[in-house]
């Protein structure tokens, strides 16, 4: 097993090298000039020095291998460089933003979580019954409904629905207040992104856990359980969940991961200040380091997630285990 | 000048709603709370940027030379002294203007803000030293030097006589920054705040918000009747829309469309004012003269003869944030054409079907009916997409094909400034209006004219119109040079201006909207009236 | 748009029943399979609609109309019209069309880029396997839509750029699954004996191997098809998709959509409407494909 887990880190190396390549290659080969962006989005006059003395400052008149040199330089030291649109240092500019986005994250797999397990379950055990029917179309639905679209209908009911309860409407707030400042302010405004992001990932949970439930049912050792004379939610809870779980559970996890990215649309629909607004504004102000740095922020925690799921797998697959 | 077409003009540009107030006794105190479109202000050095953003986030923390009167916003000729003790008249000539400054301002650190100050700050717009950015520099390439010859009197040498320099200087961007500072760092500015405005800077949550309080010490006594303000940056149109319809925020100070004005005053009546003025903003069609056959003045005369803009105007007044007709001028600008000037022009003929027929025979002409060629614009709503959409439904009228190519703001400068297009939609943004300067754009060789071709009798016209300061004479020489680049050249196509609409809750009061959602932003003169 | 397909799809590919007659196997998947046939059914409305639209479409889904801005279904407009007086029956029948092109372009150039990629890795195995896993591996980190971003920031907006922005990052999600089962069909015994047998790698991957991972092929094609549509649409809300005056679904909830909400709500709700059905369908309907195909999950 040892030798299973030196080879998979191993493994992460070559993965991160060959995405940054990718990551700076990509951005590189985006057209436009972040100083022109800059200096002429007012739709104003602008002077042509300005663009010139905007390109020294930030380095854009080198050549592209010595900026690439420097970009993986600072990679590897941890320094993410400054922002080309505003001049602030990355880190700040992503740290200030993280905690709303992780918020949300985190609120989006709870409620997965709490939606899918006890739905995929029941859905397994009723399997072909109203309930497996209903319980699989739900899921479908929130595979297939976009979610800046469920967003976009959830803040409209929420106005409508207040206005016509309490005469006049309530919006959740605009501004994040960290949660330890003001827990309720803070939970009213997160609640609802999360419901719509969560929503998407508890259908993909539900169908996992059902069909993992399925399969395991079909094992021997439940049969015999059940022979056995034990009640049923012994059964469930502690012979068939425990091992239909792995599955699932490794999903959670993968999923969790794409979720940071995948809040780029929905943090548009609600206004949220974080990361996955900051990169559709860094990829709209061709800000390059700062695409950069996003970009390789979330291919790490893929790959780092990727890594603890299979590392996880290996510890609790005694095939692998006892290698 | 004034009386014959600004009071009228004036009149007719600004529309305000306001509910039936009774006489309103001003009340001090309470915080504003208003909208940013933005997400976040590439830095707040007035002097370097040319967003809203900074001046919507910043403008209330800094004092300026002049400006226009914050009672009457919506007057292109008023201006009023901000630190300075009277409008001088300038001498020698019309070349020098002496100002004198107030005594006893000061910054919010305590040091006396004087004339040295007032001259290093400008000086720094109109010579920026190497390594400083200043985008507007070429506005002020009649002024000769800058100084401060003592410490209350600031003098500015032009090289030439011309009235688009004090309109010039009342430049909402121009705040007054410490000499100190600048001498140590000028870029101290960019990510630092500290002025001499009515209120003071608190905090600053990147993306988020940004906070003032009530400047104690502001050199005018009674203001501002604000304690605070909160701004905070919403991106999104329809959050916008919606924080003010639950009153989360009072309102934003750039502008919505019709639709939002429609959803909130539908929504909550009463509680819901609207303000209204012409924006010194165009959108102009530029055809790009090195492509074929855009070359051809012939079919660049059928772009512009086809466009029904007395039709379409209304109608798109419903949708999208433009409303006038009008010439390359700022309506209501005393350099503006009259209806009557306007409706010789081609484009503005009062008969559309006469007009059509003219642009068909001109394509048939020049070998070029049934052309299809690409409209590039930017991937922005309002008005860049409705207005886009609406000319390809014109253009198809005389049987051209055209289609859109909608880039986001960066390929669309690459697409513009690499010359790779056919026909490009643009806008022609200005804060304070001055005409002379304003229409610089269309000018070949300017920065901004993506049409690529030369005409050193356009350039001859511009230059007559320019030193010309007899108002009659000057109307009618920028009447001949609108003439010549929209009429017989056809080198740009001009469209409907921009319709500024300010939705706002009814107790925010003192505010007074102007053609340019850049001035008139320190919010003094603004009090909550609940 | 994350894991579009759970892990346990690799088929064991003998048992694949493909000799039943056509009419008894499609009465029986509708009994079997009821949420797949409705499924099936909405698919082929969706087709229809798309092949058809010049017919069905009442207006032409471009043509502005100052006039009959906004207005909400009546029996002229049958689901209204949006702000440029615009019929939207029209435009979400002639946006099925799109929905169809770019969906399915995408799903296909990507599913068989995958196909190709996949099974060749698997069967050549060795260090081209290798190297292919760790491309692969590489490009999958990337989150699909801001693969697809970066690749309409660098291509350009417009349905073409649209469809490569889409497909690229679908190929290798696709190469992964299929590789998974080409490798337990590498392993048996028959393809051994054909290559003793001296056939060449083109004739045995072509013969033997691809025809039995037709199974999870034609599943995940059904899977992919759905995820491009929806792609397609966060791009579009993005303004970074299909551009006007081009009918598309995600086109028209970006521009006046959200403006419109809450005055001319049809403008918003009908296209997404749409999108979830048809996703709905292709889902139900790859459900169904997939649990008539893998014996493993059929009821004993």
């Amino acid at each position: 097993m040892y030798r299973y887990i030196v080879n998979r880190l191993l493994l992460v190396i070559p993965t991160l090298v060959g995405a940054a390549i990718l990551v700076f290659t990509l951005m590189r080969l985006i057209p436009g000039d972040i100083c022109v962006v800059r200096l002429g989005s007012g739709g104003g006059t602008f002077d042509e020095r300005a663009v010139t003395a905007c390109h020294a400052e930030l380095g854009m008149d080198r050549s592209v291998l010595l900026q690439f040199v420097d970009f993986l330089w600072g990679f590897l030291n941890f320094d993410l460089g400054k922002s080309m649109w505003s001049g602030k240092p990355v880190a700040y500019e992503i740290v200030t933003r993280l905690p709303i986005s992780i918020e949300i994250a985190l609120m989006a797999t709870i409620v997965a979580v709490a939606i899918a397990i006890p739905l995929g379950t029941i859905s397994a055990l009723k399997q072909n019954s109203w309930v497996d029917l209903f319980v699989r179309v739900f899921a479908i639905a929130g595979i297939a409904t976009p979610s800046f679209w469920l967003g976009i209908m959830l803040i409209l009911g929420i106005l409508s629905v207040s206005q016509a309860f309490a005469g006049a409407p309530w919006m959740p707030p605009i501004d994040y207040v960290p949660l330890w400042q003001d827990p309720i302010r803070n939970l009213s405004m997160a609640i609802w992104p999360a419901i719509t992001v969560g929503y998407r990932s508890s259908a993909i949970t539900m169908r996992m856990t059902r069909s993992a439930m399925l399969e395991v049912l079909r094992e021997d050792y439940i049969r015999t359980a059940r022979a056995k004379g034990l009640l049923e939610k012994i059964v469930i809870n502690r012979h068939a969940l425990k091992n239909a779980l792995l599955p699932v559970v490794t999903l959670i996890g993968l999923e969790f991961a794409f979720l940071i990215g995948g809040l780029v649309v929905t943090e548009q629909v609600f206004n949220l200040n974080g990361i996955g607004r900051l990169f559709v504004l860094a990829i709209a102000n061709q800000d390059y380091t700062l695409t950069q740095a996003l970009v390789m922020l979330v291919v790490a925690v893929s790959i780092f997630a990727n890594l603890v799921v299979d590392l996880a797998y290996a510890w609790l697959d005694p095939r692998i285990r006892f290698a | 000048m004034r009386s014959r077409y600004g009071a009228a003009c004036i009149g007719a540009m600004l529309v305000t709603v306001l509910p039936a107030a009774a006489a309103e006794t001003l009340k001090h105190g309470g915080t504003l709370t208003y909208l940013i479109p933005a997400d976040a202000p590439p830095s707040f050095d007035g002097h370097r940027e040319t967003t809203f953003a900074t001046v919507h986030s910043a403008a209330p923390f800094y004092s300026v030379l002049i400006r226009i009167d914050p009672q009457n916003p919506s007057s292109t000729t008023d201006f009023v002294c901000d630190l300075c003790t009277e409008m001088p008249k300038p001498t020698d000539g019309g070349k020098t203007y002496t100002f004198k400054i107030r005594q006893g301002v000061k910054f919010h650190d305590g040091s006396p803000l004087t004339a040295a100050d007032v001259a290093a700050s400008w000086e720094m717009i109109i010579h920026p030293p190497q390594g400083v950015l200043s985008p507007r520099g070429s506005d002020y390439a009649m002024v000769d030097t800058v100084e401060a010859p003592d410490d209350a009197t600031v003098v500015f040498r032009l090289k030439f006589a011309t009235n688009a320099f004090l309109p010039g200087l009342a430049d909402p961007f121009a705040w007054i920054y410490k000499k100190a500072i600048l001498d140590k760092d000028p870029h101290w500015y960019e990510k630092n705040i500290m002025g001499s405005g009515p209120f003071k800077f608190v905090d600053y949550q990147i993306g988020q918000s940004i906070k003032g309080v009530k400047n104690p010490d502001y050199y005018r006594k009674e203001l501002p009747y604000l304690d605070g303000f909160t701004a905070i940056y919403a991106d999104k149109q329809a959050v916008r829309v919606e924080a003010i319809r639950s009153d989360r925020a009072e309102m934003e100070f750039r502008g919505l469309p019709p639709s939002a004005r429609d959803e909130l005053v539908h929504a909550l009546g009463d509680k819901i004012a609207v303000q209204e003025s012409d924006w010194n903003c165009g959108s102009i069609v530029t055809a790009n003269h090195k492509k074929k056959p855009f070359d051809d003045v012939r079919v660049r005369r059928a772009l512009t003869l086809a466009v029904d803009r007395w039709h379409g105007a209304p109608a798109l007044a419903k949708i999208a944030v433009v409303k006038t007709v009008g010439g390359i001028v700022f309506p209501g600008s005393p350099l503006a054409a009259t209806r009557d000037e306007l409706q010789r022009i081609a484009g503005y003929w009062p008969d559309i079907d006469k007009s059509r027929a003219e642009a068909k025979r001109l394509l048939k002409e020049a070998g070029a009916e049934g052309l299809s060629f690409e409209l590039l614009n930017r991937n922005v709503d309002q008005p860049y997409k409705y207005v886009g959409t609406w000319l390809v439904d014109e253009w198809s009228k005389i049987g051209l094909k055209v289609s859109q190519r909608v880039v986001p703001t960066g390929p669309w400068f690459e697409a513009m400034r690499g010359g790779t297009f056919d026909v490009v939609l643009q806008a022609n943004c200005h804060s304070i209006v001055n005409p002379a300067l304003d229409v610089t754009p269309y000018l070949p060789g300017s920065a901004e004219n993506y049409g690529y071709y030369t005409d050193q009798h356009e350039l001859d016209l511009y230059d007559k119109m320019l030193r010309e300061t007899d108002p009659q004479k000057q109307h009618a020489l920028m009447n001949d040079f609108e003439n010549y680049v929209t009429d017989e050249q056809a080198h740009a196509m001009v469209l409907p201006w921009w319709n500024r609409i300010i939705p706002y809750q009814s107790y925010v009061k003192g505010w007074k909207i102007s053609p340019s959602h850049y001035i008139n932003q320190d919010l003094a003169t603004i009090w909550l009236d609940k | 748009m994350t894991t579009i397909v759970p892990d346990d799809i690799a088929i064991s590919p003998i048992e694949i029943e493909l000799h039943r007659s056509f009419r008894r196997s499609a009465a029986a998947f509708a009994r079997r399979q009821p949420l797949g046939s409705v499924g099936l059914a909405i698919v082929v409305v969706i087709f229809l609609a798309g092949l058809g639209a010049e017919w069905i479409a009442p207006y032409s889904p471009t043509a502005n109309d100052f006039a009959t801005m906004t207005e909400p279904p009546n029996w002229a407009h049958v689901l209204g019209t949006d702000q440029f007086g615009r019929d939207m029956l029209s435009r979400i029948v002639f946006g099925a069309r799109t929905a169809l092109i770019v969906g399915f372009t995408a799903s296909l150039i990507g599913g068989f880029a995958g196909l190709v990629i996949g099974v060749g890795s698997a069967y050549f195995g060795g260090k081209l396997d290798l190297l292919v896993q760790r491309v692969l591996d590489i490009l999958m980190a990337f989150p699909l839509i801001i693969m697809a971003l970066a690749m309409v920031a660098i291509f350009g907006t417009g349905m073409h750029n649209t469809i490569i922005a889409i497909t690229i990052p679908l190929f290798p999600r696709c190469a992964r699954v299929l590789r998974a089962s080409a490798l337990a069909i590498r392993e048996i015994p028959y393809v051994d004996a054909a290559r003793a047998c001296g056939f060449g790698h083109t004739r045995i991957i072509l013969r033997h191997m691809v025809p039995n991972v037709m199974a999870p092929f034609l599943i995940l094609l059904t899977a992919f098809v759905g995820q491009a549509i929806l792609a397609e649409a966060s791009l579009s809300y993005l303004g970074l998709g299909v551009q006007e005056p081009t009918p598309a679904w995600g086109l028209m909830l970006q521009g006046g959509a959200e403006e419109y909400a809450a005055t001319a709500p049809w403008i918003a709700v009908f296209p997404g409407l749409a999108i979830a059905l048809t996703v709905f369908g292709f889902s139900m309907f790859g459900d169904a494909l997939r649990d008539v195909l893998d014996p493993k999950l059929r009821d004993r």
